[in-house]
């Protein structure tokens, strides 16, 4: 968390001055389960990717890369909608060990 | 510069400086006695002379949302409204300060329900008084239609970035007919310059959120900030006001005062009820009476220490209030004064008087009954009473 | 119509760092709503309510696009304002732009308290897309029941009680509301159908004019099951006919999915803690209203279809 500004340092209004300023926030914490990604076992159907409601399923050139874990709550929803391949998925949840 | 003069009510003379100001939009929904600036700016809109466009909404909250909406979007954005309309619109009239958009709002002032009652006092206004918006009274209607124009420019001054309200009373300004000085159309773009948002949501490559949620770090942060513009409002208020002089004869503080300099007993009023009580001073005078008057323009920024240094020689002073803060003691007014006059060394006796709600007339006699009972120290200070109710 | 390849491509407008529940329905909607608008610039508002408070806290914004928010029940009003200042200046030159307006809402926000400001602006006719997220409660301010909220359940103002089991009344229909309104495009559409939904949004904004979409939105908290459940449990939602995905385009009914078999309502309700206390034999005749109810505006969403 950056310093705490005093009421003349701010913008006018309120206005937050730049768009997309919460991927600086850190929901990782949040996490009591983590994704695991097999890339042997995905088709890159990319339903994880678009179920995600936090945008932390990472893509590279339009394939799963695996996961932002600052972002990441562990919610389950990539591994739940995951159809993997022969019915295996590619996304397993795994207990968080803190 | 040759002044055009013309027959105007109060109504028609707002509705028309907000057809030279030529707003980029309107956004209003009528109500007695405020309907015929809705009305008359939509006849504009009709035929294509001015450039607004106007958002018919289906009510006053809607009104000031879309012009919160509007504003946002870099639009230089205006409204009327009148009592019931003020306050439904309540909670978007903090919004519209707190995220300082430039509004401009003519509020013609009608008692609040209930009783429900459609003339004048000035509850509806004075019920938003402490939202963040700069707030300016009317004598009449040249003060309404001049104010108006000058709105713009105080709303939209970098240090100040408030919304303003600009009021006239009801039925008494707003369908009273007068003669009044009109600028061409070209003086008042002149002088209203150009509305330069800072940012706006149409600037859609630099994205940014406005009215976002603050918890306990933020919120007290960005409030005192609406104190810092406030209080820059009253230099810009009297710079705009003392241009408008000097372009077009007829310069503009914060107050005004009449025959207040050498006075022994004073009255404190706002609006239409200062004309009445200027007629009485100079009967008053001509009988030998010092009796002046302070009239306040504008009642956010209140101007705390011009009104201490303006009423530090007086006597005896009497407040009228249009309206009451029922269960306080006295009305909005009078409570100020007699704040803002506590830390003076010198300091008149002071008692405040409510009157007018609902619409109740005030006539001469009444005001000079005033004058005289204060001049006969039957006033007793510090009390407040009701002028003009059967009791 | 974008696949999944092309929304990839557009990237993201809805970013995470939000503070939404862990599996939060609504910010699949948001985030999909963005994806589906991206390849055109958009403006986007929100009323007051669970997702705005989530994404906005200050100095953290998840919109990566222009947002307002000013209050609950006027989403619809502030959005017309902002269209309205772009019609003006779009006219006067100063703003050059081919823009869209995005209007978010729960469904306090929309079936309840802005019901009027969203009524107005929809008959004004604005260029605008408002899109309510539906969990069916206030959830913002711990789970109220709305006008949204279905028969049954139990939320904190219609609690499952000694005498009352949950809410009595059945859920008002919006979308038909809407659809009576005559406007362009309105449409039903769920969390879990990401196409569905994309299209649906993408088709609304290609239109022009006033469009209305309602998203059923599972809320991990308020609805009560594990977080995994959100896009699944709204799929069910359709499998039982509870909420058919259909489409009203220029007045002509369209359905979208028709299940092979529709589900009985148990099977959805039952996952849900909001509905268990229903589970109790002696309240087997509330279930059976409600399926009544289910397959009686199944079978008028059908006529209408058929037109
Ligand atoms: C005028 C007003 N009344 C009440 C509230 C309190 N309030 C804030 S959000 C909310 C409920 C939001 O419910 P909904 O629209 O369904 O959105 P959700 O939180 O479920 O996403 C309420 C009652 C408010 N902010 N403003
Ligand atoms: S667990 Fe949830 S938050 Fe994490 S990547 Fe999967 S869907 Fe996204
Ligand atoms: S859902 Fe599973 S199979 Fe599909 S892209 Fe993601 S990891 Fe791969
Ligand atoms: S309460 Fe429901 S809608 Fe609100 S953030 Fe949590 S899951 Fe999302
Ligand atoms: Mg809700």
């Amino acid at each position: 968390m950056s310093e705490l500004k005093k009421y003349k340092e701010l913008a006018l209004g309120g206005n937050i001055e730049k768009g997309g300023t919460a991927v600086d926030f850190k929901t990782g914490d949040w996490r009591s389960s983590r994704p695991v990604y097999n890339p042997e076992n995905c088709i890159q159907c990319l339903f994880c990717w678009v179920y995600c409601p936090d945008s932390a399923v990472i893509l590279k050139d339009g394939k799963v890369a695996g996961f932002n874990l600052e972002h990441c709550k562990g919610c389950g929803i990539c591994a739940h909608e995951c159809p993997g391949k022969k019915k295996v998925k590619a996304i397993v949840m795994e207990e968080e060990v803190k | 510069m040759q002044k055009i003069i013309l027959a105007k009510t109060g109504n028609e003379a707002m509705a028309l400086a907000m057809k030279q100001v030529n707003p980029d939009v309107v956004a209003a929904y009528p109500i007695t006695p405020a309907t015929e600036i809705v009305q008359i700016f939509s006849q504009y809109v009709a035929d294509g002379e001015v450039k607004t466009e106007f958002v018919a909404v289906e009510s006053e909250h809607s009104a000031m949302s879309a012009c919160i909406g509007s504003c946002a979007a870099g639009a230089r954005t205006m409204t009327g409204t009148s009592s019931q309309g003020l306050a439904l619109m309540y909670e978007m009239i903090y919004i519209a300060a707190g995220l300082r958009l430039p509004i401009v709002m003519a509020d013609v002032n009608r008692a609040l329900s209930a009783p429900i009652n459609i003339h004048c006092d000035h509850s509806d206004s004075m019920g938003c008084r402490d939202a963040g918006w700069v707030h300016i009274f009317s004598e009449n209607a040249q003060e309404a239609y001049d104010s108006m124009i000058q709105a713009v420019r105080i709303a939209e001054h970098k240090d100040v970035r408030l919304p303003v309200m600009v009021t006239t009373d009801g039925f008494i300004i707003s369908h009273g007919m007068e003669r009044i000085d009109t600028l061409p159309d070209a003086e008042v773009q002149n002088f209203i310059g150009k509305y330069d948002p800072l940012m706006h949501l149409l600037d859609v490559k630099k994205p940014f959120t406005i009215g976002a949620i603050n918890l306990t770090d933020y919120y007290f942060e960005h409030r005192r900030a609406m104190v810092d513009a406030q209080n820059n409002s009253l230099k810009v208020i009297k710079e705009v006001g003392a241009e408008f002089g000097k372009k077009f004869d007829t310069g503009y503080g914060l107050i005004e005062k009449y025959q207040l300099d050498d006075a022994e007993v004073a009255i404190v009023a706002l609006g239409s009820t200062c004309g009445t009580a200027k007629v009485v001073i100079d009967q008053l005078r001509a009988k030998g009476v010092k009796a002046g008057l302070l009239k306040i323009r504008v009642f956010r920024p209140f101007p705390t220490e011009e009104i201490a240094k303006a009423l530090e020689n007086i006597k005896t002073v009497a407040v009228l209030d249009r309206s009451d803060s029922v269960g306080g003691f006295g009305g909005p007014v009078f409570t100020e004064i007699r704040s803002a006059l506590y830390g003076s060394a010198k300091r008149p006796q002071i008692a405040g008087f409510v009157y007018g709600l609902g619409g109740r007339e005030i006539d001469m006699e009444q005001i000079e009954g005033l004058f005289m009972d204060l001049k006969a120290g039957k006033v007793k200070a510090d009390s407040v009473s009701y002028l003009g109710v059967r009791e | 119509m974008a696949n999944l390849k092309e929304l990839a491509a557009r990237g993201d407008k809805f970013t995470g760092g939000h503070r939404a529940c862990a599996g939060c329905g609504a910010s699949i909607v948001a985030r999909q709503a963005l994806l589906a608008a991206g390849d055109k610039p958009v403006v986007v508002t929100c009323a007051t309510g669970c997702l705005e408070v989530v994404s906005t806290i200050f100095p953290y914004t998840a919109w990566d696009v222009p947002f307002i928010h000013s209050a609950f029940e006027n989403s619809a009003a502030t959005i017309s304002g902002v269209e309205a200042a772009y019609k003006s200046l779009h006219r006067q030159g100063t703003v050059k732009e081919d823009i869209r307006f995005l209007a978010f809402g729960g469904d306090g926000g929309t079936y309840d308290i802005g019901l009027q400001a969203l009524s107005g602006a929809m008959e004004r006719g604005h260029n605008m897309l408002y899109i309510c997220y539906d969990n069916q409660a206030y959830m913002n301010t711990g789970i109220q029941r709305s006008s949204a909220t279905p028969r049954g359940s139990s939320t904190t103002t219609s609690p499952n009680g000694k005498k009352i089991p949950g809410k009595i009344q059945f859920r008002k229909n919006l979308t038909e509301i809407m659809a009576a309104h005559g406007i362009p495009y309105v449409a039903q559409s769920v969390v879990g159908n990401w196409s569905d939904f994309t299209k649906k949004v993408e088709k609304a904004l290609a239109k022009g004019g006033p469009a209305f979409i309602a998203v059923l939105q599972p809320c991990r908290l308020g609805w009560g099951y594990p977080p995994e459940l959100t896009a699944e449990l709204g799929r069910l939602a359709v499998e039982t006919n509870f909420w058919p995905l259909y489409e009203v385009e220029d007045g002509r009914y369209k359905l979208n999915a028709t299940p092979k078999e529709r589900k009985p309502i148990g099977e959805w309700m039952f996952q849900q803690e909001r509905f268990r206390h229903l589970k109790k034999p002696e309240h087997q005749s509330i279930i059976d209203d409600i399926q009544k109810d289910i397959d009686a505006r199944w079978e008028q969403l059908n006529k209408k279809c058929s037109l």
